[in-house]
């Protein structure tokens, strides 16, 4: 029995176990010794907690377009992290215009919603533009081509986006509604965050609903089960396919603006980076599972903000914000090797034959 | 009386659902058996089961004296089994002879080294697999047609191309997937023909999944019957026939049709 | 009746998406940026040439679908040319409306006066609509004419534009030869051609084609490049040939077109390493800088003299550094490769860009900064040398990566050739069929990611000695979609794909220095259309022609 379990294990398996196990071991002992050091007090972690939950909930928004493309089409929708971006980018437009006028300064509520409204009906636009162009004709196209594009149309949004609006970072405009610190079950947090948190707990409760309750949810899942089979119920499968990307690109845009408002800036960059965090946070929790994507947001979100602290500041490495990125990208890699189905989803296991 | 292969009490569940259920078979070498049953029976996952694709969760394969069950595809490869698709799956893009050079793959030794130095053992080799290649081609018919793309080859010839490419990895057990699927009678009749060849000259113990009942009775010694997952019936093709639950199975379907041709072959 | 009213409906379909191409074009600052570039003389610069272009290959397109019927062909050309002259009026009314600066950034006044030709607006307005029609019909009754007149015009076109967009060079390159860049001078006219000259491309293609057209026909005679060609006594000859070109070439270009030679050289080098790894294996590896820079930071390291004595006592020479530069970015390939090439299809294209990023932010952070100088870079890399002789410059360094060029293709070839090439191709064909032949996916996949990797070192080896410091900032994903816009463009899986996938989007573009911030964007682009149109590439592999039988006359299959 012994030898029958040897001979099912690789050399790539040992590998992976070694380098697992010296990670493991340099995150315990990072830990701990930040801990012992006494450097940072519960306030600081707070602080952290709090700051990655609402970072952690933009990931969350972006990583659900991740989540719905996949499952329905078995793609990675590589131009999201641009949909993301396109939203808050045109209504940056909007919400100067708005604040030219004064009416943001009368109405600093109502213009938010126009600004956030806007927001994701851009992102909704591009979104359902780049599935009708670049990924409807390669349906039935070998599995790189449909990849190929989808990488061709995320770099050409973004360049589209400088060239046409300059390469500069734009400013949001700064509102007092938001600023200030409230006081929510003793706990002192930034307003920014408690509204941010809110809206994107909110929206991912209707997705979740539209999903699960509606006609329309029944219809996505089935295209998502079996496409034929769905076509052959009367179901209009491109149709259901657009209003997928539809969701991803509404949930997407309010995210940018949740971001805008927290930084109060956009650039054309802004998509790439967070892109690939949410996808991260998409495979996290099992890419095509809907609550998965939710929770991997939340958690990615979170290590990487106590993470830097955490692990590394005990280890003595200067500067350990520099490696934000780096912890998640092997958080990332560790997944995919250890637990490709993520936390929740089965949707990966991959079917041979 | 050899046996071959030995499944005992496989089972492979998919979540809830019980796609092969506490299987044992047997099969002698050198035999010409058949697996047959209704739609969703859960024969391709026997395959698969067999073939590494998919991982039995209880129960054992041994094959030639070895237990092989949740080793990968490319190690049972090398034991000595060799399978087609029910749809088939050549490689696309490549030649008919290029299909039929990687099905030698586990054959040929020379690494990276030798392919860019072309050594005269490289060069020997590649000589020696073209040559098999050319063989195997035109065992299955199929000489002329060595350098078309397999894409654009037509439905029958593409069906010869792929065991034209199980074969050369020189297997001692072949599994055929539905090798007459979408077939019409002339074209069946010589793959009866071409399959009996292929054990008679070649040795080659052959186990096969059908639906259509004619040709199942026509060519093979021993017939399971599965459904549902499990077997329901074994033996000789007149055994079969005979059975009360095999028929009970077929009729329940609305497949009697099938049955009562074959009995009238 | 109907049909005639659908096709007129398509003609303004198309005239929209034209006029919406040119907006797009004109407000991303293409065509200010292009206005000193003239094609020939002061008449047409390259801005006016991009808008009269897209209009006049929309017409086409709309003139194409109309069949035989000449007339609908020449009025739809005509509509679509109109309606696209319409939408750039539009842009032009707008513009006098509103301010548009503060929202499109290119949106001068410079811009409206070249697409209003320079008239007041309202006249611009008009000339816009009548002109796009104008082009429209000349694209229609174009269509209309006999295949080979009409192949001929296009060619004419194409070259006059082309070489007014290369006078420049052409001039700098004769320039050399003082006495020949004088007599030539008449040819041209500021940075383009001057008109004579533009007339006399126009009648050597011309000349050429009708030499063609009533040349005798060889039907025996293959393309230049067929393989047929280049074997016997008289391939030899013509490698021969070749070869001495490619050795005097630097010598003959002049400093800055070698300078763009090493460029396309060194990323025929690399996109020799990821055609094995996509277009092969089918592996899509998105962070494949990592081991360009790999290979230049390990020649850094190992000759710089700021760092080398710290680690190593001494400083090695070029020569000595390559070869583990090589073996380090084929290790990186391996030990990257273990984690990730377990994963299917996908996965492999994000989580290889997560690695590419987590190289550059480790370069780039504090973390490495006393081995390789974090954002400070490494200086002062030695050159090659060979006895007292230093590849110093640009000219003398293309040799070098010439010869890396030779030994990948080599290698390529060989390898594709055998039963790893095989194994690569099935498996990119189908990977769970390619496993149940008995090929080792995680081995097979390892071979592809370490060889490419190693290409891909080389190349960043030889990028240091010609660049002489490096910085974490060089060795951005902008290279690794440039290398993979190349294999796709040039077509996946095809050698000489790379190299004219490397000239047409790493050589051209070194040319036309005002392309550089249109780039991505265009590569992006691009991307997409060759997936959607012409998914092979421009120089798609072909299909391996063996021997047939193994004795030549006994097609044996009615046996069987």
């Amino acid at each position: 029995m012994t030898k029958s379990w040897l001979k099912r294990v690789s050399a790539t398996d040992v590998v992976m176990w070694v380098v697992s196990l010296i990670i493991a071991g340099i995150v315990i002992y990072g830990s701990i010794s930040s801990l012992q050091s006494g450097k940072y007090d519960g306030n600081t972690w707070k602080d952290l907690i709090v700051y990655g939950l609402t970072q952690g909930s933009i990931y969350a928004l972006i990583a659900l377009g991740y989540t719905l493309v996949y499952g329905i089409l078995r793609m990675i929708n590589f131009a999201h992290s641009e949909i993301y971006m396109s939203g808050p980018f045109a209504s940056y437009f909007l919400a100067s215009a708005l604040l030219t006028s004064g009416f943001m300064d009368k109405q600093p509520w109502l213009s938010l919603i126009l600004v956030a409204l806007f927001a994701m009906f851009s992102s909704m636009v591009i979104a359902v533009s780049v599935e009708r162009i670049a990924y409807r004709p390669l349906r039935k196209a070998p599995r790189l081509a449909p990849l190929i594009t989808a990488i061709g149309a995320s770099f050409f949004i973004q360049y589209v986006f400088k060239g046409l609006f300059g390469a500069g970072v734009k400013n949001y405009p700064e509102l007092d509604v938001l600023k200030g610190q409230v006081n929510i079950f003793g706990l002192e947090m930034y307003r920014i965050h408690v509204i941010v948190l809110i809206s994107a707990v909110g929206l991912m409760a209707l997705l979740y609903t539209l999903v699960m309750k509606t006609k329309l949810g029944k219809a996505m899942r089935a295209v998502s089960e079996d496409k034929d089979s769905a076509a052959l119920m009367g179901i209009n499968v491109d149709q259901i396919i657009s209003t997928t990307f539809a969701i991803g690109g509404v949930l997407a845009g309010a995210a940018g603006f949740l971001y805008a408002i927290m930084f109060r800036q956009v650039s054309w960059y802004m998509g790439f980076i967070p892109g690939l965090k949410a996808f991260t946070a998409a495979v996290l929790g099992g890419i095509g599972n809907i609550p998965g994507a939710m929770l991997g947001g939340l958690f990615l979100g979170l290590i990487e903000s106590i993470g830097p602290t955490l692990f590394l500041a005990g280890l003595g490495i200067p500067a350990p914000n520099q490696l934000k990125d780096v912890i998640a990208f092997t958080l990332l890699v560790f997944i995919l090797i250890f637990r490709p189905t993520g936390i929740l989803g089965e949707r990966l296991a991959t079917k041979k034959a | 009386m050899d046996t071959i292969l030995r499944a005992k009490e496989v089972t492979k569940r998919f979540g809830g659902l019980v796609a092969v259920n506490k299987l044992n078979i047997d099969i002698r070498k050198e035999s010409i058996s058949a697996v047959i049953g209704p739609n969703g029976a859960g024969k391709t996952t026997f395959f698969n089961c067999i073939t590494g694709f998919y991982s039995p969760e209880e129960g054992s394969i041994i094959f030639d004296g070895n237990e092989i069950q949740g080793l990968s595809t490319d190690v049972i490869t090398r034991t000595g089994i060799s399978r087609t698709y029910q749809n088939i799956r050549l490689f696309s893009s490549m030649t008919a002879l290029e299909n039929v050079l990687v099905g030698q793959h586990p054959h040929l030794t020379t690494g990276w080294l030798g392919a860019v130095a072309r050594t005269g053992k490289f060069r020997r080799e590649e000589a020696d697999a073209l040559e098999e290649a050319r063989r195997l081609l035109k065992f299955v018919g199929l000489s002329s047609l060595g350098n078309q793309v397999a894409r654009n080859m037509s439905y029958g010839a593409q069906r010869r191309l792929e065991m034209a490419r199980a074969m050369a990895s020189r297997p001692k057990l072949l599994l055929l997937d539905e090798p007459t699927a979408g077939m019409n009678p002339n074209e069946t009749e010589e793959m009866n023909e071409f399959i009996r060849k292929l054990r008679g000259e070649m040795g080659i113990t052959i186990l096969l999944i059908e639906h259509d009942m004619r040709v199942v009775m026509g060519i093979s010694e021993q017939i399971s019957v599965m459904d549902f997952g499990e077997k329901i019936a074994e033996g000789t093709p007149q055994d079969i026939q005979n059975n009360p639950r095999v028929i009970e199975a077929y009729l329940g379907r609305g497949a009697a049709s099938g049955l009562e041709s074959a009995k009238a072959h | 009746m109907q049909q005639e009213k659908s096709y007129l409906r398509q003609a303004l379909e198309q005239g929209l998406v034209g006029g919406a191409i040119i907006v797009l074009i004109a407000l991303l600052g293409i065509v200010e940026a292009f206005k000193e570039r003239s094609i020939v003389g002061t008449v047409l610069s390259m801005g006016q040439t991009f808008i009269i272009g897209t209009q006049f290959l929309i017409s086409y397109r709309t003139a194409r679908k109309a069949g035989s019927d000449q007339k609908m062909a020449i009025t739809g050309g005509a509509v679509t040319g109109a309606v696209s002259g319409l939408v750039l009026a539009f842009l032009v009314l707008l513009s006098m409306l509103f301010d548009l600066r503060p929202v499109f950034l290119n949106a001068s006044p410079a811009l409206f006066s070249i697409l209003a030709f320079g008239q007041s607006q309202i006249v611009g307005m008009v000339l816009l609509v009548v002109f796009g029609a104008g082009i429209g019909a000349l694209a229609g009754v174009i269509d209309t004419l006999a295949v080979r007149i009409r192949s001929t015009i296009l060619q004419i076109v194409a070259i006059v534009v082309l070489t007014g967009l290369l006078a420049e060079l052409i001039k700098l390159v004769l320039g050399q030869w003082p006495s020949i860049g004088r007599a030539m001078n008449w040819m041209f006219a500021g940075k383009g051609l001057s008109i004579i000259g533009a007339v006399v491309v126009a009648l050597v293609v011309l000349v050429y084609n009708v030499y063609q057209a009533y040349a005798p026909v060889d039907p025996k005679k293959k393309p230049f490049f067929d393989a047929e060609n280049w074997r016997g006594s008289k391939g030899y000859v013509r490698i021969a040939i070749s070869v001495a070109v490619l050795l005097i070439l630097p010598q003959i270009l002049g400093v800055y077109m070698s300078e763009v030679l090493d460029q396309v050289g060194l990323y025929i080098l690399m996109g020799l390493g990821l055609n094995i790894v996509v277009g092969y294996a089918g592996l899509l590896d998105l962070g494949y800088v990592a081991f360009f820079a790999i290979g230049a930071y390990v020649v850094g390291v190992m000759t710089s003299p700021e760092i080398a004595p710290k680690f190593f006592g001494m400083t090695f020479t070029w020569w000595e550094a390559v070869i583990p530069a090589v073996l380090v970015a084929t290790s990186f390939g391996v030990i990257l490769g273990i984690p990730v090439l377990r994963m299917r299809g996908d996965y492999l294209a994000i989580v290889t860009l997560g690695f590419g990023e987590i190289i550059r932010i480790v370069a780039l952070s504090d973390l490495l900064k006393p081995v390789i100088g974090g954002s400070q870079g490494i200086q002062g890399i030695a050159k090659p040398a060979i006895g007292g002789f230093v590849f110093q410059d640009q000219q003398s360094l293309y040799y070098i990566i010439l010869a890396g060029v030779f030994l990948a293709a080599f290698v390529a070839i060989r390898l594709r050739d055998s039963r790893l090439g095989r194994s690569w191709m099935a498996m990119r064909e189908d990977e769970d069929v390619a496993e149940a032949m008995g090929i080792h996916l995680v081995t097979t996949k390892l071979l592809a990611f370490a060889t490419g990797a190693a290409f891909s070192g080389l190349s960043g080896a030889i990028f240091a000695a010609k660049i002489g410091s490096i910085y974490p900032h060089s060795f951005n994903l902008m290279v690794s979609i440039n290398v993979l816009a190349l294999i796709i463009v040039g077509g996946l899986g095809s050698i000489p794909g790379v190299v004219v996938g490397s000239f047409a989007l790493v050589g051209l573009p070194e040319l036309l220095r005002e392309f550089a911030d249109y780039r991505l964007l265009v590569y992006g682009a691009l991307l997409v259309w060759m997936m959607l149109n012409r998914r092979e590439g421009l120089w798609p592999e072909e299909a391996h022609q063996r021997e047939l039988y193994i004795d030549k006359d006994t097609p044996a299959d009615a046996e069987a």
